[in-house]
């Protein structure tokens, strides 16, 4: 094995000592955006070796859900309950369950020192991973949602009103997801908190409200997946009360700016311990 | 708890410094302190002019940091897991693309560029990511047993890496390993770490200076050693005992004296097998009063 000897490098063990002095420079920084683009791409393509039987999973527990609850509703506002609440738990199983398990498993697994010391902003980790997590649940909610709606005979005319509630309830699932893996103190804590959240998510979004005890209810409003569903729900009236449409999605934002945050601080708290 | 106590250690620019010891010896503690990831409770990192302890973030960019672990990187492909270094190290897309390409091409990934790092061997995997580890150049690179696994083509990749990157940019390279035969070739100074202190700093060759007069003698008994036999019963309570096999450090005349008596007569029937060989840094190890479980040969 050759390895260059001190003595022969170029400036050599004098000019160590000359250079001493003087500080070396900085790398650059990563600049917000362009990391976030990055963490982003990198994230997504994990779907193609990691995540797609996860995403069939999703998908079809959402239609099982459908396909048993046709038997006991008959249409109407309870139907579009129903529809809206599996579409929208297709965005609790990815961006809440799968991300608090990835994050919880990275932190634990000592894979958060890899970001840790590379100089990029800890929002970028955070938004990029939930950002990818939430575009994973494109696919299967437009699948669940175009089902349900054949399965109950729902118009499909306003489903375009996804693409403001799969991103907008995806920031809030995908915040609480993160934040949830990066606080637990053990990785089985962190899978436990996704699959609970989801069960929650599950019971409170597809049941219908008017057949929830009181208590339950409550618990239901402070679900933040609740006002995707809602947003989504109102949507397949004849005439839909759009500024509660949009009051709704704008709680699903508030919750996620909120959760993100919480989880950008539980980052750089768990990056340097 | 600490993990390390008053550890002083100096390294100078452009060279490839160690630090040896078994697992637990404080290594990783040392490391994430050094990398900004932990602080410690009390005295100064100073990196090339920077103070870490009061300026943690600088570290990431000063430095490129391999660690054990790759679950950060296990799901991308080779190629990607480069690239997406390189950008969050603050390269711009072209940039880390064609240091991307530059680096696996150097390693010899180049055919493994599509491939996810997780369906990889073990050496391959470690090799992607020092590959990544490369890509945005830093004047100091910190190797956690960046050879682990790999194959003796791979390890000559990874020094002839580093050597190119010393020699043309004088780059500083701080490596921790548990494998005693790598610090001896690869090393310019190392530092042997024993439960969280530093106990000895030197060149290899300086190290093993300090037990030059000495000659490792190792003995394998075929089922048990021939106490009956009383120069072998005296030669007990020197030897490091593990199993059939006996380790001895000797001075030279009383090696040969050792092995006249277990070449003939009775306990010749018991032995198995026999070296003789000039000290190791393992040898400097136990001397030094180090505890050698858990140091890897290879």
């Amino acid at each position: 094995m050759s390895v260059v000897p001190v003595e022969v490098l170029p400036g050599g063990a004098l000019a160590v000592e000359e250079r001493a002095g003087a500080p070396a420079a900085l790398g650059p920084r990563a600049r917000l955006w362009p990391s976030l683009g990055a963490v982003y791409r990198a994230q997504l393509s994990r779907a193609r070796v990691a995540r797609i039987p996860l995403l069939f999973v999703a998908t079809f527990q959402s239609i099982g859900i459908m396909i048993l609850m046709r038997g006991v509703v008959d249409g109407g506002a309870e139907a579009q309950a129903v529809v809206a609440g599996s579409a929208v738990l297709v965005v609790a199983f990815v961006a809440l369950n799968l991300l608090a398990q990835y994050f919880g498993q990275l932190r634990a697994s000592g894979g958060l020192d890899h970001y840790a010391t590379l100089p990029v902003p800890p929002a970028a980790v955070v938004l990029g991973a939930a950002g990818a997590y939430a575009s994973f649940t494109v696919p299967g909610t437009v699948v669940t949602a175009v089902f349900g709606c054949v399965l109950f005979g729902l118009p499909l005319g306003n489903l375009w009103v996804l693409v403001a509630v799969i991103p907008l309830a995806g920031a809030a699932l995908a915040g609480l997801g993160a934040a949830l893996g990066l606080l637990a103190p053990r990785p089985e804590l962190a899978t436990l908190l996704g699959q609970l959240g989801m069960s929650a998510a599950l019971l409170l979004g597809v049941l219908p409200p008017e057949r929830l005890p009181g208590v339950v209810g409550f618990a239901r409003d402070l679900l933040p997946s609740t006002y995707g569903v809602e947003a989504f729900a109102r949507t397949f009236g004849s005439d839909p009360d759009w500024a509660f449409v949009l009051g709704d999605l704008a709680v699903c934002a508030g919750v996620g700016v909120a959760s993100l945050a919480v989880a950008t601080w539980a980052y750089r708290r768990a990056a340097v311990r | 708890m600490r993990a390390n106590d008053a550890v002083g250690l100096e390294v100078r620019r452009g060279e490839i410094f160690g630090l040896l010891g078994p697992n637990g010896a404080g290594k990783s503690t040392l490391v994430r302190q050094l990398t900004g990831l932990m602080r410690p409770d009390d005295g100064t990192v100073e990196i090339l002019g920077h103070d870490i302890v009061r300026h943690p973030e600088r570290a990431a960019r000063i430095l490129a940091y391999l660690g054990q672990e790759s679950t950060a990187l296990d799901d991308l492909t080779v190629s990607l897991a480069a690239e997406t270094t390189g950008r969050l190290r603050g390269l711009d897309v072209r940039r880390a693309r064609d240091e991307r390409d530059a680096v696996l091409e150097e390693l010899g990934l180049t055919a493994l560029a599509p491939r996810p790092i997780r369906k990889l061997s073990g050496g391959q995997r470690r090799l992607a990511c020092f590959a990544a580890a490369l890509v945005g150049e830093r004047p100091l690179l910190v190797l956690d047993e960046p050879t682990t696994g790999m194959d003796p083509v791979a390890r000559r990749a990874v020094w002839a890496a580093v050597d190119r990157r010393r020699a043309e940019h004088g780059t500083t390279v701080l490596l921790v390993t548990h494998n005693v035969i790598e610090a001896e070739t690869v090393l310019d100074r190392v530092a042997v770490l024993d439960q969280g202190r530093v106990i000895a700093c030197d060149t290899p060759g300086g190290l093993k200076e300090k037990v030059a007069g000495e000659v490792r003698v190792e003995l394998v008994w075929r089922e048990r050693a021939p106490l009956d036999v009383p120069e072998v019963a005296a030669l007990r309570s020197r030897a490091l005992e593990s199993g059939r096999r006996w380790t001895l450090r000797l001075a030279p005349e009383e090696a040969r004296a050792v092995v006249a008596t277990v070449t003939g007569g009775a306990a010749f029937v018991a032995l198995d097998d026999f070296t003789l060989a000039t000290p190791s840094l393992e040898d400097v190890y136990l001397a030094l009063g180090g505890d050698a479980q858990g140091l890897v040969k290879a």
